[in-house]
């Protein structure tokens, strides 16, 4: 019997599209029951809207002071104390489940499957090697506890047509409280998050300027669509580091990409393998993103965006 | 005063375009360069910072890997580690067994810190610090790009994604590495040679007394799906038709 819990991923009151692409991952392995366990403070609202994705069977609410932060090092007690009903233990391999859930496997006494992109049995899994230019199929020891982080850009959210049951979890564990959360802070904007944005437009180290990095800002505002940027343009120092978009950064799966005055080095590559249409525009022709573009244009930058906006 | 262990791993060079083996038993690793995972160099450096800072006296260099992974132990020697370990070990193996293996050099030095790559640049796995923590049963901060000691008090700066978060960590504890930690220093010649005389201690990992994890078998590895060939376009205007053609404006 297969039995899965996916640990929420979760901030503000909102449960992450990351948390219902997990589901879905989940969901495609044969008769598989589906809990989630919501680690939070106050975990109501979350767990109200955990139960509406589809395939899930119960929610799980894990209430404690100490779960005001995502600290794996507070979780994975936890997480250990539920384990015992489960043959499977996933989270979405962002940094929040990249962080924990290591720390769960070897407190478990087991190893982990980083980054599954597909699932191709209850113990048989593809993920991504070398920056993702090599795939591995893995068999998983059935013997053993299977835990996973599941690699969002490779699974569409869950839908929302589930009525999970919710149910409360009294926490036993002890919880150490050698590591404290002491701040957070993010480039807040009205933007769409670069993670979960259906179009996004990023930039390179060809703008030249973080001034000039603002023709990307207007051409995502014109198409609604969340900024990125390259490690080049951000190491420059014209954009933030949470838009760095690559292997070191962000791997991203929008429906539209728009490299401007990007040269696509294999980093940046493998964080926009798996976007549905990529544009690129840059004036080198030999620049490798014109490998992976579906559309190229070569051109200056500042002449194309220009002529860009005004066709939009 | 107090110790820092810093585990590398020795991988293919990030700048090498790797191939996958016509038989699909994994990638083509003979005759290619190998160097540091980048993320241990950094790793490294920090750990040779805070030494050059005076809060701490010691930096211990190990690495798991076959004979040819003294030739990383002896460049992470040039850079300014103390002494080298070296766990020997022919085959590749899982992260869960490394972190058994530096756990049982963990209870033998006791460092203040340990200090990693976020992830290994071949498997990409990125568990092996949070294993080690969790056997340890201390403190972690993955994905560092800032480390602040003050005595027994970490403070460390993660980049997550939706921006950057500060933990406070008692010590010990073990942080692993973004790229933004630092520049890993350039090592010079004298360096190398100097590096030659300096300690390197050997281990076999079948006699350290830990179980190695052998949970997954490979199946097998295949190069990923290749996009098709794109179209290119003359103009803006041109751009903008064929992407309102293909349904996406």
């Amino acid at each position: 019997m297969t039995r899965i819990l996916i640990i929420a991923e979760h901030a503000q009151g909102k449960l992450n599209l990351s948390t219902r692409k997990t589901v879905s991952c989940a969901a495609q392995i044969a008769d598989a029951e589906i809990d989630i366990v919501v680690f939070s403070n106050d975990a109501q609202e979350i767990a109200t809207q955990a139960a509406q994705l589809t395939s899930v069977r119960c929610v799980l609410k894990a209430e404690h002071p100490n779960f005001a932060h995502a600290l794996a090092a507070t979780y994975a007690p936890a997480i250990i104390q539920m384990a015992s009903n489960y043959s499977h233990i996933f989270a979405p391999s962002t940094t929040f489940g990249k962080d924990l859930m290591p720390r769960v496997a070897a407190l478990l006494g087991v190893g982990q499957i980083s980054d599954v992109m597909a699932v191709e049995g209850s113990h048989r899994f593809v993920r991504p090697i070398y920056a993702g230019n090599a795939m591995v199929t893995l068999d998983a020891d059935p013997q053993h506890k299977l835990v996973a982080t599941i690699r969002t850009a490779s699974f569409q959210p869950a839908t929302t047509n589930g009525n999970a049951s919710i149910e409360s979890v009294s926490i036993s564990a002890t919880l150490p409280t050698h590591t404290r959360f002491i701040s957070h802070s993010e480039e807040h904007n009205d933007r769409p998050d670069l993670q979960s944005a259906a179009r996004v437009v990023a930039g390179g180290r060809a703008l030249g300027s973080a001034e000039n990095f603002n023709l990307i800002y207007q051409l995502a505002d014109q198409l609604g669509a969340g900024v990125g940027a390259s490690r080049a343009a951000v190491d420059a120092g014209y954009a933030a580091n949470e838009l760095q978009v690559g292997q070191t950064g962000k791997i991203i799966a929008p429906d539209l990409y728009i490299a401007v005055g990007i040269s696509g080095a294999i980093q940046h590559l493998t964080g926009i393998k798996d976007a549905r249409t990529i544009v690129a525009i840059n004036k080198d022709p030999e620049a490798p993103i014109f490998d992976v573009a579906d559309i190229g244009l070569v051109g200056d930058l500042f002449t194309v965006l220009p002529e860009l906006a005004k066709h939009l | 005063m107090s110790k820092i262990l810093v585990c590398i791993k020795r991988v293919v060079d990030y700048n090498v375009r790797i191939r996958v083996k016509p038989d699909s038993s994994g990638i083509v690793t003979d005759g290619v360069k190998m160097s540091i995972n980048p993320f241990d160099e950094i790793a490294l450096e920090e750990a040779i910072r805070l030494k050059e800072r005076g809060i701490a006296n010691e930096v211990i260099v190990a690495s798991i890997g076959p004979t040819e992974a003294q030739q990383q132990l002896r460049i992470g020697l040039a850079m300014g580690a103390d002494r080298a370990i070296h766990i020997q070990h022919d085959t590749s193996i899982e992260p869960l067994t490394a972190a058994r293996a530096f756990l049982k050099i963990v209870e033998q030095e006791s460092p203040l810190l340990v200090i990693t790559g976020k992830q290994a640049i071949d498997d990409d796995n990125a568990q092996t610090g949070q294993m080690l923590a969790a056997l340890w049963n201390r403190p972690q901060a993955c994905f560092a790009s800032k480390l602040e000691i003050n005595g027994n008090i970490a403070h460390a700066t993660r980049e997550v994604d939706d921006g950057l978060e500060t933990i406070e960590l008692d010590l010990p504890a073990v942080i692993t590495c973004d790229l933004r930690l630092n520049e890993p220093r350039y090592v010079k010649l004298p360096e190398i040679m100097k590096a030659k005389k300096k300690p390197l201690e050997l281990f076999m990992l079948n006699e350290m007394g830990i179980t190695l994890n052998q949970q997954f078998k490979t199946v097998k590895v295949t190069p990923p799906p290749a996009r098709q060939k794109g179209v290119l376009v003359k103009d803006a205007k041109e751009l903008v038709e064929l992407l309102k053609i293909k349904g996406v404006l």
